[in-house]
């Protein structure tokens, strides 16, 4: 492989694996290897430390417990995006945030959903039967899924019914008996009655189990009886093979390329059968570990081949270009402000439209949510005075990008080296010969036609994928 | 174009943050009003009258005028059942008319697909300010979304503005239909597409409006006049939307909710003026609410999360007055603290889905619920 093609692979899989890299960062990587960046991305290291939460607890104090103003929850999570040298970790926040959707539209405890989110981190990567058994202690979950009323003389259904529609094994693998046999095994799995809100303010919410509210008999899942408690649940849920392929397929879809709505997933194939295969096999040969799938699915010749295969969430999209732009590397003013920008795309952090979580691929995308996604990049590359944009121009001069032909490609190398049809491709050049050359004398007239070409790249349908 | 000059249009205009609505029509010869607001009242000799029981809060003065000439529907003790008191929880069952479950559809825009069901025109529904409120959201149904009309646009960013048209006609030429292109490749170019009409078609509203009316200078009114010059440019606009805030008034807010008021009050005032100079106010109506009251006594600089609000419609096809009953302060009868809501809110959307836009309400607002006569 070429140097630029090593390039290219890298800033596709950090893309995926993470919020995108500088092109110094890629650099970086390549000559460390692929998969050995692999390897560090799923086991940080102390070296790699997550975001700078002692600057925004010394600037911003408030983004820290944000209680009662979730924009400011918001903007604590996307400064840890653009800030964590622990992308993926990250990353996989954001992957169970998707799958296991929790609104703060019900929640209203800021500080709780960032609890979940820090949850998801610690163990994002690790055992999925680990995970279900946090997720259910979760206490911003059980206020979402009403699991504090579920008691064992009047069960509520709502927990029971998402952990195995949504969570675990998808619809029409279970019965409506299984759904009350799991809502009673998690009878008494509650959180800690909660202080009144005023006049202190809102306080921590804490998981808590609660014996005597416990339907403790004999119960019927799957083919298994037993006294079975939640763990015991989890236990039967994990083995069953739909889990596997529910959670690799949300894999698949999250880090690979867009498949269907996950209600159609009972009735459309999966877009590549082979690949999730691979991805199942590593799974359960390793007990469900979600770092031997992570592992297996990035160093696969299907993940390097599917180059913006995907539609960029709109988280994506604000992080990956506040990363490339150098925009809030300091937690300074203005920083509430990007928490909110994903929203103006249709993706409100932390507050998904319902416990299915968002519609992803294509219906990200709508007339409204296509104009904001297009000027917020614009604004940003095309603004010189940015580090990062003007990091690339006096790269670009080092480089000797002079004729329209190098701008235009060097400009699609440092927006993370994409891919054009030739029909876009030949309309940027068009638009580029017009210009000429780029004269370096006048500095500031060939950076602005440095940012130009780059927001209008950010503009195509191609930058749209990621 | 679906768009006639007689094509009814709303206005709704969301009082985030939860409006104290013991404070904004007052009860000012009740003593329990002055009993349970030692702290956060206004002053009786301030207090706008209407009749003898009620009266507006000082700085309603616009909107009292208005009420005197016949077209404000006061719409008493608004709500639902069993509020959270949570402000997301509760804009969020205003929004989409799930006070059970979390609802993924908001009210307004399925409206907007069922006055537009072919998707004729980008610019059907509009909200003014960032981003769409979960009242306009429904997958598949375009809403623009406007934070000033002035700059709107694509690549905005580019302040060159040969540079930026010649930008715009690449936009064009790249987004422009191709053969054999992929689906997602084709309904990224068509909302694209979508997206650069309604810019450019929303770009002649400033271009066409002229007016002697003047409008205050507030987020509020900034936003009304975009309503006012989008409306009479006759872009087949039928559902407008913007809000104000924020009335969550925990604390100082003797200070904030006159303020609030008097920045939404002038900003009507100028809108239905700017309209009547236009000749043009007979087939818009505006809808104003808030996710919930405020608790009935304070809390010694502020007021807390309340049950009960009170709703307004304004406009020449309203029938004025009051509507329903203002509910009791008497101590037995409060729940929680709280003004005990008397009339279900889906029923005010109801009457605007069925009185206004003639069509049925029931899909819209989930079920059937009580309408009330306002609309001449």
């Amino acid at each position: 492989m070429s140097h630029k093609e090593d390039l290219a692979l890298m800033a596709h899989l950090m893309r995926r694996a993470g919020f995108g890299a500088t092109r110094e960062e890629l650099e970086r990587r390549v000559a460390k290897g692929y998969e050995a960046t692999v390897e560090e991305l799923i086991n940080p290291t102390e070296a790699q430390p997550a975001g700078r939460m002692a600057l925004l607890l010394r600037y911003h104090p408030s983004f820290l417990l944000p209680g009662g103003v979730p924009f400011s929850a918001q903007a604590n999570w996307m400064y840890q995006m653009i800030s964590t040298q622990r992308p993926l970790e990250e990353k996989m926040a954001l992957f169970w945030h998707h799958v296991f959707a929790t609104g703060n539209s019900k929640v209203d405890n800021a500080d709780q959903m960032l609890e979940q989110v820090e949850m998801f981190r610690k163990y994002g990567m690790g055992n999925y039967q680990t995970m279900l058994v946090e997720l259910s202690r979760n206490p911003a979950m059980i206020f979402w899924l009403d699991n504090n009323e579920n008691h064992r003389d009047a069960v509520n259904e709502n927990w029971g019914r998402e952990l195995l529609e949504l969570f675990s094994m998808g619809v029409s693998n279970y019965t409506e008996v299984d759904v009350r046999e799991v809502s009673r095994a998690f009878t008494g799995w509650t959180i800690a009655p909660k202080l009144p809100r005023l006049p202190y303010g809102r306080f921590p919410w804490k998981f808590e189990y609660k014996e005597e509210d416990h339907d403790d008999t004999e119960k019927s899942f799957l083919g298994e009886t037993g006294r079975f408690n939640g763990e015991d649940v989890i236990d039967i849920i994990v083995k069953e093979p739909a889990t596997a392929r529910f959670i690799c397929r949300h894999l698949y879809n999250f880090f690979v390329a867009d498949e269907p709505q996950v209600p159609a997933w009972t009735i459309e194939p999966a877009r590549d059968e082979e690949a999730l295969e691979m991805m199942i096999d590593s799974f359960v040969s390793s007990g469900y570990e979600v770092k031997a799938v992570l592992k297996t699915m990035f160093n696969s010749e299907f993940f390097k081949k599917a180059r913006f295969a995907k539609i960029k969430s709109p988280t994506e999209v604000v992080a990956g270009t506040l990363k490339m732009v150098g925009e809030f590397q300091f937690p300074d003013v203005g920083l509430l402000q990007i928490g909110k920008e994903p929203t103006y795309m249709g993706q409100s952090l932390l507050d998904p439209p319902s416990v299915e979580g968002w519609h992803t691929g294509s219906e990200w995308i709508n007339s409204g949510s296509l104009l904001a996604r297009i000027n917020f990049v614009a604004d940003r590359v095309a603004n010189t005075q940015l580090p990062g944009i003007q990091t690339i121009i006096s790269q670009m001069k080092s480089d000797g990008v002079r004729t329209p032909e190098d701008l235009v490609d060097a400009s699609l190398e440092h927006m993370g080296y994409l891919e054009l049809a030739e029909e876009t491709k030949g309309q940027l050049l068009e638009y580029a010969r017009k210009g000429g050359n780029l004269d370096w004398k006048n500095q500031e007239t060939a950076g602005r036609r440095v940012g130009e070409m780059l927001a209008l790249i950010g503009a195509t349908t191609e930058y749209q994928f990621g | 174009m679906t768009s006639t000059k007689k094509d009814p249009v709303l206005v709704v205009l969301q009082l985030t943050g939860g409006n104290d609505y013991f404070n904004t029509i007052i009860p000012y010869n009740d003593s329990l009003y002055y009993d349970n607001r030692p702290y956060v009242k206004y002053e009786r000799d301030q207090i706008i009258p209407i009749d003898n029981e009620l009266g507006f809060m000082p700085t309603m003065g616009p909107v009292k005028d208005l009420y005197d000439q016949g077209k404000v529907a006061i719409i008493h003790g608004i709500g639902y059942p069993n509020s959270p008191r949570s402000h997301f929880r509760s804009m969020d069952i205003w929004h989409t008319c799930e006070p059970d479950k979390v609802g993924t559809e908001g009210w307004a825009g399925r409206m907007a697909r069922e006055l537009d069901p072919n998707k004729e025109n980008v610019l059907t529904a509009i909200n003014f300010g960032h981003g769409l409120p979960r009242a306009l959201a429904v997958p598949g149904v375009p809403v623009a979304a406007i934070a000033d009309l002035g700059t709107y646009g694509l690549l905005t960013g580019i302040s060159d503005q040969s540079q930026r048209s010649l930008a715009l006609d690449l936009f064009s030429r790249m987004y422009s239909p191709t053969v054999g292109g992929s689906m997602v490749g084709d309904y990224l170019r068509s909302t694209g597409t979508d997206a650069m009409k309604g810019a450019d078609i929303v770009k002649i509203a400033p271009e066409k409006y002229s007016s002697t009316v003047e409008y205050p200078n507030s987020p509020i009114a900034t936003h009304l006049r975009d309503i006012a010059q989008v409306y009479l440019a006759d872009l087949g606009t039928r559902i407008f939307y913007t809000q104000h805030g924020s009335f969550d008034t925990h604390a100082g807010e003797a200070a904030a909710h006159p303020k609030l008021w008097e920045e939404v009050s002038q900003g009507i005032a100028a809108f239905f003026q700017d309209l009547n100079e236009h000749g043009r106010g007979d087939n818009v109506i505006m809808y104003l609410f808030s996710e919930f009251g405020r608790r009935v006594h304070d809390n010694g600089s502020g007021t807390d999360h309340g049950a009960a609000g009170v709703s307004f419609f304004i406009g020449d096809p309203i029938k004025g007055g009051m509507y329903g009953e203002y509910p009791s302060r008497k101590p037995e009868h409060l729940e929680q603290g709280d003004l005990v809501p008397n009339y279900d809110f889906r029923g005010a959307y109801s009457t605007i889905v069925e009185d206004w836009f003639k069509m049925d309400a029931k899909p819209i607002v989930n079920g059937n619920f009580q309408k009330l006569p306002v609309l001449k």
